[in-house]
């Protein structure tokens, strides 16, 4: 947002050349030259270590612990999760960043994991619906979706309860209002959303205002 | 219905902290040993037929374990999406490599994929006949007020957000291990057999917990079959096969089309005399749409009418049940149609759909309906005849629409089981699909021995229960509870009359209630469910019980006919085209409730797919590629948390319609939303938006042929 237009306009024109620069390069470079070149790939790529196309081996922090997989370096975090890691809460729908079933919380942030490349995610906190609580215990969140009922085939369910999680916490004291603009990145197909609003206003009581994960 | 302790009353459902913490597995979710990943190639031409097809560069990439052609040179494509060949890998990353490695040519053929104008139709449209009742044109000619106009909602796709596919192993002696997304668990193993050639009985279908189906997921389908032999051909490795978003959004079914030109009459005072339409629809390529004989819906009993309808094939992908089949786009029609005849007459639609009562098959249940929906909405104050004459760009309105449905149980068993620890199963083949018949059969069963929900072990969604039918139709709450009821009650006898000698009472004295088993009239003499259950020694006690759809009625447990009312209160800006929703109001009769929580969920959920259906959906076809332009989440578009107004649920909770027994839920509340928002659309505004979904564009476009608003500043 800070770059004006003819900045971006004059990064993209240097990024062109330099990608030039690279083709000529020749070996090690097919991956870049076939995609959209960021300028700040450019820049880096002769001192990054190139991934793929082969299996590579990374660590990532998930709920706290550090999970090994072994992937190709465009699976994204929601397939690794789900094919890998069995971590199966977070769910595939639209594959392609609209409808949120696939959220999780990347160094405390809401995310689309299904946009997010597994290796990106090195060296970042993952949390997931899995995390949320120890097992036998259930998140205030969860709780209050099942108080409410909030939640019928229950596929975007997780989803959601993880974005909710996010959103109290950053809004620890929502009004009506805000949920429905903080809560418009996930879709249920079923049409859970009235005991959602409950939901949400009800954890964030029981919360008091405060994370409990 | 005041003694019941569990029935009618407003429980949390089983599975909601599995569902809500993440931990229920979805047969997608599932993962067994040595699992395979399973793709489709699909065909990008909408008609089309295959020159050749070379599967082998597919079958040389590295961690392919099976390639299968489904088609064959000289076969002949109708819709774009068609499954071509399908492919198993140790990763799903490689299964897409090697879907894009097949090589197939196609000579491309014409095709049509727009049916919105029957005129173009041509020998693609065919013409169902006829039907005529008294004497239209007498009836028209006579009449003292008449309303035409053209209406019409475009096909939608389920877009279940579990997609549909399975899992599948084909294991050794031709044993077959089926994970599907289905609604019908029982149904599959004759389903599947069929297709793959191998007895029903050796085919075990599993499936806890199930992401949506809406009506689209009672086959087995030809991902099925394919990823069984995917399974087959890998050495009996199990294959995960769920079609992605696109091809879900492209064949695995849609919800028909349904347009019409319609004429109505009415005498000044508003009496209903004659209705006349010219309808066509698209159920795809294979001849189906909406059945048209159901003009005008509900008010059926019109003295004159002219039905005609047509069929109109195109190279798109099939139609399946869509909650109400039918109902949604004929109410959408019909009381479109009624509403904007009631403006000509110059009165309120509820007063005309209040006087023309009598011809409904329900006319007092309709009239109470009708009456407790304007009282919720508060429609005697705040309607105003079409066209909101406040000052300023956005304008408010009011709109109502009308349903009936079945909702009959269907044919379902179940087995009890009551165990010397006095733990109970209660298992049988039905499925959960997000309806909490889970939390259903357990309340009455609960219901029936005295207990809690939580003593109650139910198990479901297993071929290995007796069998119980698909949930479509609503038929599954009435089928389940009528099954359960039974087996329940037999088991019980069992126990009352092992009791009997001992607690010095026939067995007819007994009852079970709060835990505890107990002579009637004298609870002083009783014993606890489990001292009872104790008495069992080492045996078990297990009953079966069983519903007949065509004995139902007859035994009265469960009933059919539900009706509902729906009105809508909407604001139109204008100058932008939005529709936004104030307030829904749905009153809704269902007979005897069993859980007023979710009872109360699945019409808030259909009241939101009224507006999504109102609002928002439509697969949207291109004629030049013959492609869905919107096979996918962002542009086919589901309403949001903030899109859908407040919503206020009726429910018709009295003792005469408890005594009426229970009935099914899932499709009633579906079908009156849209007219209701698209009536309450044309009395903000003063026009008529003939087509649904009520985009900016088609509002903007109503008021600029109207002439009757500025559209810029």
């Amino acid at each position: 947002m800070s770059s004006t237009h003819e900045e971006v306009k004059k990064k993209r024109k240097s990024a062109f050349s330099r990608r030039g620069f690279l083709q000529g390069l020749g070996a090690g470079t097919g991956v870049l030259a076939t995609g959209v070149l960021e300028p700040e790939i450019a820049e880096a790529a002769p001192s990054t270590p190139l991934h793929g196309p082969d299996a590579v081996a990374i660590t990532l922090d998930i709920n706290g612990k550090p999970s090994k997989v072994t992937l190709e370096p465009r699976t994204t975090l929601l397939d690794a999760l789900r094919n890998h890691l069995d971590l199966t809460g977070a769910k595939r729908v639209c594959d392609r960043g609209t409808c949120g079933a696939c959220t999780v919380i990347i160094n405390g942030k809401v995310q689309y994991s299904c946009t997010v490349l597994a290796i990106d995610a090195q060296g970042k906190k993952i949390q997931t619906i899995e995390g949320l609580a120890e097992p036998g215990r259930m998140h205030p969140v969860s709780e209050a979706f099942w108080n409410n009922d909030a939640q019928q085939c229950g596929y975007c369910t997780p989803g959601f309860v993880m974005a909710c999680k996010g959103f109290l916490d950053r809004n620890p004291n929502p009004k009506p209002e805000d949920l429905k603009k903080g809560l418009g990145g996930n879709l249920c197909r079923c049409g859970t959303y009235m005991g959602i609003r409950k939901a949400v206003l009800e954890a964030a009581a029981n919360m008091k205002g405060g994370s409990r994960a | 219905m005041d003694k019941r302790r569990v029935m009618g009353h407003p429980l949390k459902r089983l599975d909601g902290p599995a569902k809500s913490s993440g931990r229920a597995k979805y047969n997608s979710d599932i993962h067994p040993k040595d699992l395979l990943f399973g793709t489709l190639l699909t065909c990008p031409h909408a008609h089309a037929r295959i020159t050749s097809i070379d599967i082998t560069p597919a079958q040389k990439i590295p961690g392919v374990t099976a390639v299968r052609a489904i088609k064959k040179a000289g076969d002949e494509i109708q819709w774009a999406g068609t499954e071509v060949a399908a492919i198993a890998a140790t990763d799903e990353e490689i299964a897409r490599d090697a879907v894009r490695a097949i090589k197939v040519e196609y000579e491309v053929l014409p095709h049509l994929v727009h049916e919105q104008d029957l005129a173009k139709a041509g020998t693609r449209a065919k013409a169902a006949g006829e039907q005529t009742v008294g004497d239209p044109d007498q009836a028209f000619k006579q009449a003292e007020v008449t309303s035409e106009g053209e209406y019409g909602c475009p096909v939608l796709t389920h877009c279940c957000l579990e997609s549909h596919g399975q899992v599948v192993q084909w294991g050794p002696d031709n044993k077959i291990e089926f994970w599907p997304s289905t609604q019908n668990v029982s149904g599959m193993p004759t389903d599947l057999g069929r297709s793959i050639n191998v007895p029903a009985s050796q085919i075990h279908v599993h499936m806890d917990y199930m992401g949506g189906g809406f009506g689209s997921k009672f086959p087995s389908d030809l991902w099925g079959r394919e990823c069984a032999f995917l399974s087959r051909d890998s050495g009996g490795r199990p294959v995960k096969l769920f079609l992605d978003r696109a091809t879900e959004l492209m064949i695995a079914g849609n919800r028909p089309s349904l347009y019409a030109k319609v004429k109505t009459a009415a005498n000044k005072d508003g009496t209903f005399v004659a209705w006349e339409s010219q309808s066509w629809s698209t159920g795809g390529y294979s001849p189906g749409g909406v059945n048209g004989s159901l003009f005008p819906y509900l008010y059926n009993k019109v003295e004159n009418k002219r039905i005609n309808h047509s069929a109109v094939s195109i190279n798109a992908g099939g139609q399946r049940a869509w909650r109400a089949p039918n109902h949604p786009q004929v109410s959408f029609v019909t009381c479109s149609a009624l509403d904007d005849l009631a403006a000509k007459v110059n009165i309120s639609s509820l007063d005309f759909f209040l006087k023309n009562v009598n011809l409904t098959n329900k006319p007092a249940v309709y009239t109470a309906q009708l009456e407790k929906a304007a009282e919720l909405m508060e429609w005697r104050k705040n309607w105003h005849p079409r066209g909101d004459t406040t000052p300023g760009s956005v304008k408010r309105g009011l709109g109502l629409g009308v349903a009936f449905w079945g909702g009959l149980g269907h044919d379902s068993q179940c087995r009890v089981t009551i165990h010397p620890d006095g733990s109970v199963d209660v298992d049988l083949g039905t499925q959960d699909i997000g309806t909490a018949t889970r939390t259903m059969v357990a309340m009455v069963a609960a219901e029936t021995f005295g207990l809690t929900i939580n003593q109650i072990n139910v198990g479901l969604g297993d071929t290995q229960f007796p069998p119980s039918g698909g949930s479509g139709g609503s038929t599954t709450i009435g089928g389940v509870s009528v099954s359960s009821r039974k087996a329940s009650v037999n088991a019980l006898g069992k126990i009352f009359d092992m009791l009997a000698p001992t607690m010095g009472v026939n067995a007819d004295q007994l009852e079970a209630v709060d835990g505890r088993i107990q002579q009637k009239g004298n609870p002083a003499n009783a014993m606890t469910w489990q001292q009872a259950c104790a008495k069992l020694g080492t045996q078990t006690v297990s009953e079966m019980g069983e519903n007949l759809s065509r004995n139902a009625l007859k035994e009265g447990l469960i009933n059919q006919g539900a009706s509902g009312v729906q009105m809508a209160d909407v604001s139109v800006d204008t100058d932008t085209g939005i529709v936004r929703i104030n307030k829904i109001v749905a009153v809704q009769d269902c007979g005897l409730v069993v859980n007023p929580t979710t009872a109360r969920s699945q019409i808030y959920g259909a009241c939101i797919m009224s507006v999504c259906g109102a609002l928002m959906e439509e697969r949207v076809m291109d004629q030049q590629t013959g492609h869905v332009l919107n096979a996918d989440m962002e542009f086919y578009k589901l309403a949001g948390i903030n899109d859908i107004g407040e919503i206020v649920v009726h429910l018709d909770i009295t003792p005469e319609n408890d005594a009426r027994g229970i009935i099914g839920l899932g499709e009633p509340p579906t079908i009156a939303g849209m007219a209701a928002i698209a009536n309450a659309t044309a009395n903000a505004i003063g026009v008529r938006v003939g087509h649904v979904p009520l985009t900016p564009n088609r509002v903007l476009a109503a008021l600029g042929k109207a002439g009757s608003q500025r559209r810029m500043a």
